[in-house]
């Protein structure tokens, strides 16, 4: 369907989202004192990819290999009972998640919803030390009272529009593009977010 | 009381008859068939464009009174009757109390003067009860105006008193009607055995179930010279064995249904629809086209509906627990001229003879033709009515039709008992 | 295209792309099996019924775990059939339970045909959990999967389904399934405990003698001597069924050495299965089955309740 979408603008491309992965993998290790206990939790199907580049960010910077799993919030949503069952993607989190410091991981940070969901995912499979939040964009418009720790990039948007990252590895071309929605599906819904 | 039939299409190859005429009818009789007749005083009705015929008679109908009355009662079972252009039944004996001894026979015999709205036929059964065990008491129900035996419903199981039965009954002259299933075979049969019993996941109802006793009571005809009628022959082997029965000269008759002639199994889908629940079940195409072979070479002697009614409530339940049986008198004869006459499979003559003449000859009523001196039972149709089953309701009280939706062409119109009209312009005479 | 079912009665209305929904979901799923709280919040405010009209602890226990962890409200309401000692019909019943708004209904009754009756009367999805000896589609969407886990594929594999083929349930449903999934099929049973037309069920090949089977297949499917279904005596003893048509340690040798024994629960040791069959650490793969069903039945649960302007294919 996003396919269809008319892109109006490109407000990250592949260089800069490159270099705003770099600031925030030294943000997480700065305000966690190191990698000791943190743990990369990403959101499916872009915040795990972003997720993984910030392991090896990480590894870069301090020579760690941090655990890192892949969160998939089909089950959690609120939305389910408006909407076909979305495409289930599996869950692998490998790791032990109780008393970890976990930093998750989403592309576009939008109503809320989503993170909501991830929170609840989160504490079904365990009891974190912390839960911190990374977004590469932060595009407003908050339904829930939640914030990113971590965030790349501010894009002011409107509510009839679509903030949507490609990822070389996913899509061919790494970029966020701004996309217009058709009207009928404008009004403030959370369907879009992070897909 | 003098009627006038004007301008009428008279059909009836007992007297050669397939011309447009006028007929004069009085006191109940036919009294004048021929060009340009008139009346000085009675009714004169112009039936231009409408078929005569000698009136149809179905031997094989469930009235279910006394005690089924929920499903059906002689009033509701005759209206339905004269509806579907139908002057006579024959009503089977499987009702609450059984048919099988004078009392019943006479109750049956005293509502349908009362309240029917055609004649009503009555069969016996051949053994206390339908148990197959007791022979009833023919010889009183005879007497008493039974004009045929049967345990329809079953078969009679044992093979020394289906011998009884036979021998016992010829002294009457009355036919042996026999309804074929051999329990031990058939068990709960359900469907057809083959690919949709195995696809529905039922027990299968085997056409050997039906043949193995279709020959035995071949046999028994030959044994003791009972004229037999096998009722609703479903399968191929089945019209073979009559037909063989035919060629070495036994008096052997048989009846198929209109359900047998134009489904199949595989009208039974998905949706367990219990209106297709029929016994013997439906078959396969190939036993369809047999049957109409049968039909075309005289194997097949009549058609009848096996009208079973029964109530929604009891159709209504999962496909094992719902009694077998549909109804269909109200829809017979246009499913006749639509998939057989209208095709030009069969001629209307043979028509006539397989719904009106040889149901008559079977149980050795009285010979009704179009000619002068017969009792005055007819039946009028409407050649080119285009109709849906079940439209309009049905008279019957039960909507258990399995051609529900059916879209035909041609239906009874009128239809006079004894020189009355008992239908008249598709209106039941009140 | 997606999965736009609304009921499961008939597995031959899904298409292969559909059942790979269900078992992907399904292992999925099985991650939520794992947990210290065995359970997603998915389905909060579901209504399902579980209406089990004839006896049945495991299929009934593992619909209900399966609601039970996906969040659904579940209320239990069995016995009542057309037959039943109340003298309710089902299609009252039906009704009656619609009238409480539920979502979904979970029906298992001893006559062919019934989930396709209570369809008609309610306006919620309908899953046969078991028709008489028809269908019983979630115990082959529970085999398919446990296969697949154990193969990695469904493609090609030759599955041998042994016992009592005519009043199997199982197999009314497995065999299409297998077949729809690209496997190929066999069944071994003697001619009284075959239905009339196995190739209507998708059978590929027909066989009464066990042994000339056994080398030739991936996966031996052992099926339950129903005792309680079984009319006129279709085989002598059951001493004679084991050895005609038991898998025992002495059919062993001749399985390919990869492959594997499933049973759809319970088992009669002794008579279809001897004891080192069904408890071989490497061949049996039962209760993997067991475990198996839960988490598709939570898979099930999930496509048909998806969405509220679901279509109705089937």
């Amino acid at each position: 369907m996003s396919e269809t979408l008319q892109v109006k603008s490109i407000c990250m491309d592949a260089s800069e989202i490159e270099r705003t992965l770099t600031r925030i993998a030294h943000q997480i290790l700065e305000a966690n004192s190191g990698a000791e206990n943190i743990a990369l939790v990403g959101i499916v199907t872009r915040g795990d990819v972003l997720a993984k580049e910030l392991v090896g960010k990480i590894a870069e910077i301090e020579g760690v290999d941090v655990p890192f799993g892949h969160l998939d919030i089909s089950f959690y949503r609120d939305d389910f009972a408006t909407r076909l069952a979305p495409a289930v993607h599996e869950t692998r989190i490998s790791f032990d998640i109780d008393g970890k410091d976990i930093v998750l991981v989403d592309d576009v940070l939008y109503t809320g919803r989503t993170i909501r969901a991830a929170l609840d995912a989160l504490m079904d499979m365990g009891r974190p030390k912390t839960v911190q939040l990374a977004v590469l964009v932060d595009r407003g418009h908050r339904e829930l009272p939640i914030r990113a720790d971590f965030v790349g990039k501010n894009v002011p948007s409107s509510s009839d529009e679509n903030v949507r990252l490609f990822l070389e590895e996913v899509d061919g071309v790494s970029e966020v593009a701004i996309l217009q929605l058709p009207q009928e599906t404008g009004a403030g819904s959370a369907l879009n977010e992070g897909e | 009381m003098a009627l006038l039939l004007k301008n009428v299409h008279a059909i009836d190859p007992q007297v050669s008859i397939n011309e447009v005429c006028d007929i004069v009818v009085r006191d109940g009789k036919i009294v004048e068939v021929g060009q340009g007749l008139s009346i000085p005083k009675g009714e004169t009705r112009d039936m231009d464009g409408k078929i005569c015929i000698p009136g149809l008679v179905d031997i094989h109908v469930h009235l279910r009174e006394p005690g089924q009355e929920h499903k059906e009662d002689i009033a509701s079972g005759t209206r339905a009757a004269a509806k579907g252009g139908v002057v006579a039944v024959c009503c089977m004996p499987n009702t609450s109390p059984t048919i099988d001894n004078a009392d019943v026979v006479e109750y049956v015999r005293k509502r349908a003067d009362e309240v029917g709205k055609c004649r009503v036929l009555v069969a016996g059964a051949c053994t206390q009860g339908l148990r197959g065990e007791v022979l009833s008491e023919m010889g009183d129900m005879v007497a008493h105006g039974a004009v045929a035996f049967t345990d329809d419903g079953r078969g009679v199981q044992d093979s020394g008193m289906m011998r009884r039965v036979m021998d016992y009954a010829a002294q009457f002259g009355c036919v042996v009607m026999s309804h074929c299933q051999d329990e031990g075979l058939v068990g709960k049969g359900q469907v057809n055995e083959g690919a949709v019993s195995t696809r529905l996941g039922m027990a299968g109802w085997p056409a050997e179930g039906e043949e193995l006793q279709i020959q035995r009571d071949i046999a028994l005809c030959r044994l003791t010279g009972t004229p037999l009628h096998l009722q609703h022959v479903s399968s191929r082997r089945g019209i073979d064995m009559v037909r063989r029965a035919k060629a070495e000269g036994l008096p052997v008759t048989c009846e198929v249904t209109p359900h047998h002639l134009f489904l199949t199994e595989e009208a039974i889908g998905a949706d367990y629809n219990t209106n297709l629940k029929v016994n013997p079940p439906l078959r396969t195409a190939d036993d369809n086209d047999a049957l109409v072979e049968g039909i075309l070479d005289g194997t097949v002697d009549c058609i009848v509906t096996d009208h079973a009614p029964h109530a929604a409530w009891e159709k209504d339940v999962e496909f094992e627990e719902a009694p077998f049986g549909m109804t269909g008198i109200e829809a017979s004869l246009g499913l006749v001229i639509t998939q057989l006459v209208a095709p030009g499979v069969i001629t209307f003559e043979r028509m006539v003879e397989l719904m009106a003449i040889n149901p008559r000859r079977i149980l050795c009523q009285e010979k009704v033709a179009l000619m002068q001196g017969c009792t005055a039972d007819l039946t009028i149709i409407d050649p080119s009515c285009s109709w849906t089953v079940g439209e309009d309701g049905y008279e019957s009280k039960s909507t258990n039709c399995g051609f529900e939706g059916a879209e035909l062409v041609g239906r009874a119109t009128d239809t006079y008992v004894g020189g009355y009209a008992t239908m008249q312009d598709g209106a039941i005479v009140e | 295209m997606g999965f736009s079912h609304k009921h499961l009665i008939d597995i031959t209305e899904y298409s292969a792309e559909d059942i790979m929904t269900i078992l992907e979901t399904a292992k999925t799923l099985s991650e939520v099996n794992e947990r210290r709280i065995k359970k997603v919040p998915t389905l909060q405010g579901f209504t399902v019924v579980n209406m089990f009209n004839e006896p049945s602890t495991r299929t009934r226990s593992s619909f209900e775990l399966a609601e039970k962890r996906m969040s659904c409200d579940t209320i239990n309401f069995g016995g009542s059939s057309t037959s039943s000692v109340k003298g309710e019909s089902l299609v009252d019943t039906m009704e009656t339970l619609n009238s409480y708004k539920i979502d979904l209904a979970v029906i298992r009754d001893k006559h062919a045909g019934a989930p396709q009756l209570v369809a008609k009367h309610t306006s919620a999805g309908v899953v046969d959990a078991g028709d008489g000896k028809h269908q019983h589609p979630t115990q082959a969407l529970l085999d398919l999967y446990s296969i697949w886990q154990e193969k990695g594929t469904l493609e090609g594999l030759h599955v041998a389904i042994v016992g009592d083929i005519a009043h199997s349930r199982v197999c009314g449903s497995l065999v299409p399934a297998l077949k729809i999934m690209g496997s190929t099929v066999t069944l071994v049973a003697p001619q009284t405990l075959l239905p009339p037309r196995p190739d209507v069920l998708g059978a590929d090949n027909v066989s009464s003698y066990f042994d000339e089977v056994l080398p030739e297949v991936d996966v031996v499917y052992m099926l339950r001597v129903q005792r309680e279904r079984l009319e006129g005596a279709p085989f002598p003893s059951e001493r004679e069924y084991h050895m005609l048509f038991g898998l025992t340690q002495a059919r062993d040798a001749l399985m390919r050495p990869d492959a594997i024994v499933c049973h759809p629960g319970p088992i009669n040791r002794g008579v279809e299965l001897d004891s080192f069959m069904a408890d071989h650490p490497t061949r049996s793969v039962i209760l993997d089955q067991v475990y198996a069903g839960i988490c598709t039945r939570m898979s099930v649960l999930y496509w048909l309740l998806g969405g509220s302007d679901n279509g109705s294919a089937s």
